[in-house]
């Protein structure tokens, strides 16, 4: 790696919010030359390394498909991804992260997909209520749905076949857990697990994005291992890990998020959250 | 000073506001999207698509 001095980052993302202004400061109190791209301004040609200045472009890109199809073109020219194209493509995709943490022996709830409202019915009769519809593509715990008995699993099955595009009739029904009012999300930078926070709701959703409240969690070795395993599953760099905690005092890991949001970890743990961010994309510069 | 283009309130923007940061206008609530800084300009903010998030 160069001296930081010499380097220069470029920072993909279109709405500035709480998370990149202080990524933005943490690069220039380390003197970093950066640039914020907006994804909206890009249009690419295959072949051609329009962003080659970069010594690695760090992805915070609201849009999915603008994160999946960017970090792909980008690493055509081998600018190096935080996060990389395999890592968004597995964690912007619930199965594709339920399957890779599955292979990697990591604990998560039970899962099945079907294709047909018949085959998800059947599913979920099979499963017991209540189960968790989640989208196969989504976040902030929009669109999720927990079922509570059959006649309000074949209302949302209809819905979503009928209402909504092709990938809303791929369902992927998830054994519902009954956390303690909380989950736990935490933050992995490479080898390192950055913080741990509880987010609490009296709503079965406990995302910060729905209401959650955020406060601090101690970073045991049970969860630390877990996440940095979560973490290595899906490809690594830096991501969000949330944990459930069972009745019985297992931790499932539940999803893996690609661009963290950590507004409310900011404020509810000591943790030089943006500095570590930009520690890590210094490392794998090229 | 900048405008809403929504109401035409004038807009009190703090002085290390960034491109590309969402801003509210405070006599409407809708969403601003700060375009340039210098001098400053805003546009309506787009609304959110069903592939953002995390």
């Amino acid at each position: 790696m160069s001296s930081c001095l010499t380097l220069k980052i470029g920072v993909l993302c279109s709405r500035v919010r709480v998370e990149e202004k202080m990524i933005f400061a943490a690069l220039r109190e380390r003197g970093v030359d950066h640039e914020r791209i907006d994804a909206r301004q890009v249009a690419f040609e295959l072949g051609d390394n329009g962003l080659g200045e970069y010594d690695a472009v760090l992805v915070r890109c609201l849009s999915h498909s603008r994160a999946y199809y960017l970090t792909r073109w980008l690493e055509s020219f081998q600018v190096p991804t935080v996060s990389p194209h395999q890592v968004v493509a597995t964690c912007g995709d619930k199965l594709l992260t339920s399957a890779a943490l599955q292979e990697a022996g990591v604990p998560i709830p039970r899962v099945v997909v079907a294709f047909t409202p018949e085959a998800a019915l059947e599913a979920i009769e099979e499963m017991g209520y209540p189960v968790v519809l989640k989208p196969m593509r989504g976040s902030w715990g929009r669109l999720l749905a927990r079922v509570n008995g059959r006649d309000a699993a074949e209302a949302i099955l209809e819905h979503k076949s009928t209402l909504g595009g092709y990938v809303h009739s791929v369902f992927y029904i998830q054994e519902y857990v009954d956390k303690p009012g909380r989950d736990i999300r935490t933050l992995v930078a490479g080898d390192e697990v950055v913080y741990a926070i509880y987010r609490s709701s009296a709503h079965w959703i406990t995302n910060t994005a729905r209401g959650g409240d955020a406060s601090p969690c101690p970073i045991t070795p049970g969860i630390a291992d877990l996440s940095l395993k979560a973490a290595r599953a899906v490809g690594g760099g830096i991501v969000a890990v949330d944990l459930l905690e069972t009745a019985d005092g297992r931790l499932l890991v539940n999803e893996v998020n690609h661009t963290p949001e950590f507004h409310g970890a900011a404020q509810a743990t000591d943790a030089d959250i943006a500095g570590k961010i930009v520690d890590y994309v210094l490392q794998v510069c090229k | 000073m900048s405008s809403c283009p929504e109401c035409a309130a004038e807009l009190n923007l703090a002085p290390d506001v960034e491109e590309g940061e969402i801003v509210i206008c405070p006599d409407c609530g809708v969403e601003l999207e700060v375009m340039s800084v210098n001098p400053i300009t805003v546009e309506l903010a787009p609304e959110v698509e069903e592939d953002w998030g995390e």
